[in-house]
């Protein structure tokens, strides 16, 4: 590893995204603070900083995505940084070798941050004990998936206009029990100062509140979204066995589906999110996708600039390092920099 | 002093010994209208001007020129801020991050943009700033106005307009604030 990384390694107060609780409140409007920066850069005529130069960034993807994978790469791409792209499919998995093997040889090829999607849970926290570098949970199973929520409650806060959601009553809605989204989003919603109410139908319920910072959970959408500023839908995961635990789609549809006229139901303005990829149909209806107040495009923009601000942050050193001990390793410092390292009162 | 070698200070370790007050707020402020008007010599105007800030101490003095442009050509200024984080060589060594917006008012392409800052010390920022403002566009020329240059350039880099030259010593500190500019020593506890 180059001196550089360890001096910002071995200091970094985060080094790594595994949790929205790795963040903490102060963390999550640090990250909204400098994403605002990342979106400054991404509208520029060159949408491009050399801030990650020589970098390189592993995109190890054990689990099928589009839009997550594409974000990331292109967030490294913007910052200069290179990626190394990694399919379960089309790599030696399929010839039987082991995801700790995968993930060491991605680590000697000379990654200096992997970014990790698997299908179970738990699975970023491992690598991040095998390797000493910088890693991202992209989505572990049913567990956590921090950028993601990152870039909802900016897309919030771009929405509102607002720096924090402060009082913002949301709704989250659907397959509760497997998805990683929605344990991520509360997490953060909630720090951020929203109030936060479960509603799914008793069969997708998480099996325990634990963690769960909510004002409430309920299995009925109707009476609430009077009261609801902001509905979150989340997607059926029919891959993860949620289809076992409907009686059927169409059930789940005429009970939870946002259609024009629950729509209707909710106070003007309130917003409709959802993480992708939309089931037309079955979460929400096609003219509710289509509603200027459905902000399903804004998410997949903002995440570029949020996993842009993440993967910085974690490579290129947060705030609150303390200046002495980067000087210890003052060496590569010009003499006039490592002349100005002295101590001061702030 | 200037706000990126205050960030290079960790906190509550030493303290900051004024030794001598260099310029008065009022000379700033004279040395400001000077340069102005050399601004506009060397342009023959104000017109296809851009003045950018850089964050975030040279900010506050971006605007006050601007104010005193628009007095004397009786005409628009665009003002824009630029952080520099993003292109220092010193990512990796020390944490780098933005402090304030970066903003341009206009496209850069065919305009002569003078850069405003405090100190000019190593020259790095600068160099940092010069490949920021090569991303808005191909501005027509690049020009350099600080209130205090101090010396001690690690590059090719010299400034247009200058407020004072203050020779120093490199353990020195320079902090221009609204008070003035102040020369002063660090010690350690």
């Amino acid at each position: 590893m180059d001196p550089s990384t360890t001096v910002i390694a071995g200091k970094s107060s985060l080094r790594n995204l595994l949790s929205v609780n790795d963040l903490g409140a102060d963390g999550l409007h640090e990250m909204m603070r400098i994403t605002d920066f990342f979106a400054e850069v991404s509208a520029r005529p060159i949408p491009k900083v050399p801030v990650l130069r020589g970098k390189t960034i592993a995109c190890a993807f054990f689990e099928n995505s589009t839009r997550t994978r594409l974000s990331f790469e292109a967030a490294a791409k913007r910052l200069s940084a290179d990626t190394m792209s990694f399919g379960v499919s089309g790599s030696s998995i399929s010839k039987g070798e082991s995801f700790k093997d995968t993930i060491m040889t991605i680590d000697s090829l000379g990654a200096d941050a992997i970014v990790v999607r698997h299908p179970s849970a738990g699975a970023a926290n491992q690598v991040a004990r095998w390797v000493s570098k910088p890693v991202v949970n992209a989505g572990d199973g049913s567990h956590e998936h921090p950028t993601q929520a990152l870039l909802d409650c900016y897309t919030i806060r771009e929405a509102l206009k607002e720096k924090s959601l402060s009082g913002l009553r949301i709704a989250v809605v659907g397959d509760l029990s497997h998805s990683r989204v929605a344990r991520s989003n509360v997490l953060a919603m909630s720090a951020m100062g929203a109030v936060v109410t479960l509603v799914a139908p008793r069969t997708l319920w998480p099996a325990s509140l634990d963690g769960w910072p909510v004002h409430e959970i309920t299995c009925d959408l109707d009476p609430i979204l009077a009261h609801t500023d902001l509905v979150y839908l989340l997607r059926l995961q029919v891959e993860r066995g949620a289809g076992g635990l409907l009686p059927s789609l169409r059930e789940y549809t005429a009970t939870y589906g946002l259609t024009a006229r629950r729509a209707a139901m909710m106070p003007k303005g309130a917003l409709v999110m959802h993480p992708g990829p939309v089931n037309r149909g079955v979460e929400m209806s096609s003219e509710v996708a289509e509603m200027p107040t459905t902000l399903v495009g804004h998410q997949v923009a903002n995440g570029v600039l949020v996993r842009m601000a993440v993967l910085y942050y974690l490579l290129a050193g947060p705030e609150g390092v303390d200046a002495m001990d980067v000087s210890r390793d003052a060496s590569v410092l010009s003499d006039a920099e490592s002349a100005s390292l002295v101590a001061l009162d702030g | 002093m200037a706000e990126r070698e205050r960030r290079l200070v960790p906190r509550g370790r030493g303290v900051f010994v004024p030794r001598s007050q260099v310029m008065s707020a009022s000379d700033v402020r004279r040395a400001l209208v000077r340069m102005a008007h050399e601004v506009v010599e060397r342009n023959h105007g104000v017109s296809e001007l851009v003045l950018v800030g850089l964050q975030t101490g040279g900010v506050p003095l971006a605007e006050q020129m601007v104010a005193v442009l628009e007095e004397m050509e009786q005409e628009p200024v665009p003002l824009g801020t630029l952080d520099v984080a993003f292109y220092r060589d010193d990512v990796g060594i020390r944490p780098v991050v933005p402090q304030a917006p970066t903003s341009m008012p206009c496209d850069l392409a065919g305009r002569s943009v003078v850069l405003v800052d405090d100190v000019l010390f190593t020259g790095r920022t600068i160099r940092a700033a010069l490949n920021a403002l090569g991303d808005y566009g191909r501005p027509r020329a690049v020009q350099l106005a600080v209130v205090v240059d101090r010396g001690h350039r690690e590059l090719p880099i010299r400034p247009d307009f200058v407020g004072k030259n203050l020779p120093t010593r490199r353990d020195e500190m320079v902090d221009v604030s609204e008070d003035g500019v102040t020369l002063g020593d660090v010690v350690i506890r």
